[in-house]
């Protein structure tokens, strides 16, 4: 039997490719693990972005053919890398240099929680028996000058991972500048949670019917 | 006469005592000086502060030291990583202590040690829990975290090309940490993938100034942490 499924909101790559639309020509880019990475693929024709990994490459490429992987070039992620032409390496200091010195100019990253006001969480659930790690990500979202967040728009048990406060230890306060979720894409503004695309099929009301913040159109 | 080569792993670490701050370079498996690690294993130096980003993988570098009880406090930014099971266990059942530091903080805590700089402000961390009873400080509309510098007793750090005088460079992201670690520390040991003349390495591209090291070790093929750790082996072998 073949279930007629219609198509709701946009898919991972699509996802992605929204993001990728939003980064200008000429940007420096630190992407974050994950979902965030798959923006690479998608930059539009005729557009150059240069990509810093936090681990201390700037000009990070394409992953490497198989075989031809070295266990000492790697991304943040701890997989293997490429360098572009023009590629330099660096440590950790410098690293930190660019990204707390605002010198980057876009960082994507994934969300466990964004709030109305942008802040948001996405290192730790706080419970009790989680190993904490945090990573680069306070020290990102605290000197890159636009943070653009990727994530589904509910947890796996439907919960919306856009709240009015933020239950898990925050990352950074107010710091996200748009949301890109599988539903919709939301810029963070004074006056709150705006909606500036929706997905296929996704009409407002049922987007805010997942939505636990007052969104406005 | 300069000469900071040693002769073996094992004379590179033998001063490292009990109770000792010690730093070891690193990303993940990129720039880990396994060989120094496994030295320090077999040397027997216990009660260490250990400042890494990471914690090890398997039961090999690391997180053998780690496995092996002889680390009681980790100082790191992501103690989590794939095939990462020693630190866990050890931390849940509270037999290690975790200080968990922004990645870009640990890194200016460790320059600042090296530079002769107390403590500093960055707007890392403000209003996140790891802020928590720090001193706080607003310059220009922006509120601040006052951070410690870190000094250590010992680094152990892994580089591509050493000369007789301890001036290193690199090889791609195995830098990482390795550069500020050795200002950080009284004591720097370093192992080399080569060692070369003085004067081999163009002075342009010294990464390291040999000022900051003082044991240097040449181990020719290092071990890679991902490929000891498929083959599932432990240390001591």
């Amino acid at each position: 039997m073949v279930e007629n499924k219609i198509k709701i909101g946009w898919g991972k790559t699509e996802m992605a490719q929204k993001v990728a639309q939003d980064i200008p020509d000429g940007s420096y880019v630190n992407l974050g693990i994950g979902m965030p990475e798959m923006v690479a693929d998608f930059v539009p024709e005729g557009r150059e972005l240069i990509y810093q990994t936090e681990n201390g490459l700037l000009g990070m490429g394409a992953v490497p053919e198989a075989g031809k992987e070295d266990p000492e070039l790697i991304n943040a992620g701890k997989k293997p890398v490429t360098t572009i032409p023009g590629a330099s390496f660096f440590h950790h200091a410098d690293s930190f240099t660019m990204i707390r010195g605002g010198h980057i100019d876009v960082c994507v990253l994934g969300a466990m929680q964004i709030s109305k006001d942008g802040d948001l969480a996405n290192w730790s659930t706080g419970a009790a028996n989680a190993i904490p790690a945090v990573g680069g990500a306070m020290d990102l979202v605290a000197g890159v000058k636009r943070i653009l967040v990727i994530t589904q728009h509910n947890t796996k048990d439907g919960s919306s991972k856009i709240v009015n406060q933020c239950s898990y230890p925050l990352t950074g306060k107010g710091v996200v500048e748009t949301i890109y979720t599988n539903l919709a894409i939301i810029d963070v503004k004074k006056e709150g949670l705006k909606v500036r695309e929706m997905g296929p099929n996704v009409d407002f009301e049922y987007l805010q019917e997942r939505t636990e913040v007052q969104l406005f159109q | 006469m300069i000469n900071k080569i040693v002769k073996s792993v094992a004379e590179a670490v033998k001063d490292i005592h009990d109770g000792a701050t010690i730093m070891i370079g690193g990303f993940g498996e990129a720039g880990s000086p396994i060989e120094l690690i496994h030295a320090l294993i077999d040397q027997g130096a216990k009660n260490l502060t250990v400042v890494s980003n990471n914690t090890g993988s398997g039961n090999v570098g690391l997180a053998a030291l780690i496995e092996q009880k002889r680390v009681k406090k980790m100082i790191c930014s992501f103690p989590r990583t794939a095939n990462s099971t020693v630190f866990p266990e050890l931390y849940n059942a509270g037999e290690i202590e975790l200080e968990l530091v922004p990645q870009g903080t640990l890194a200016e805590r460790i320059r600042a040690g090296g530079a002769g700089i107390p403590a500093f402000y960055t707007p890392a961390s403000v209003n996140t829990p790891l802020a928590d009873g720090k001193e706080s400080r607003n310059f220009d509309g922006v509120e601040y975290v006052l951070e410690r510098g870190i000094k250590a007793d010992f680094s152990l750090v892994k580089c591509a090309q050493a000369d007789c005088y301890g001036n290193l460079t690199y090889h791609a992201t195995a830098r990482n940490f390795g550069p500020i670690m050795c200002t950080a520390a009284k004591t720097a040991i370093v192992q080399t993938k080569k060692v070369v003349d003085a004067g081999d390495i163009d002075p342009e591209i010294v990464v390291t100034p040999g000022i900051f090291v003082k044991h240097i070790v040449e181990v020719t093929n290092p071990a890679n942490e991902s490929e000891l750790v498929a083959q599932k082996l432990k240390y001591p072998w």
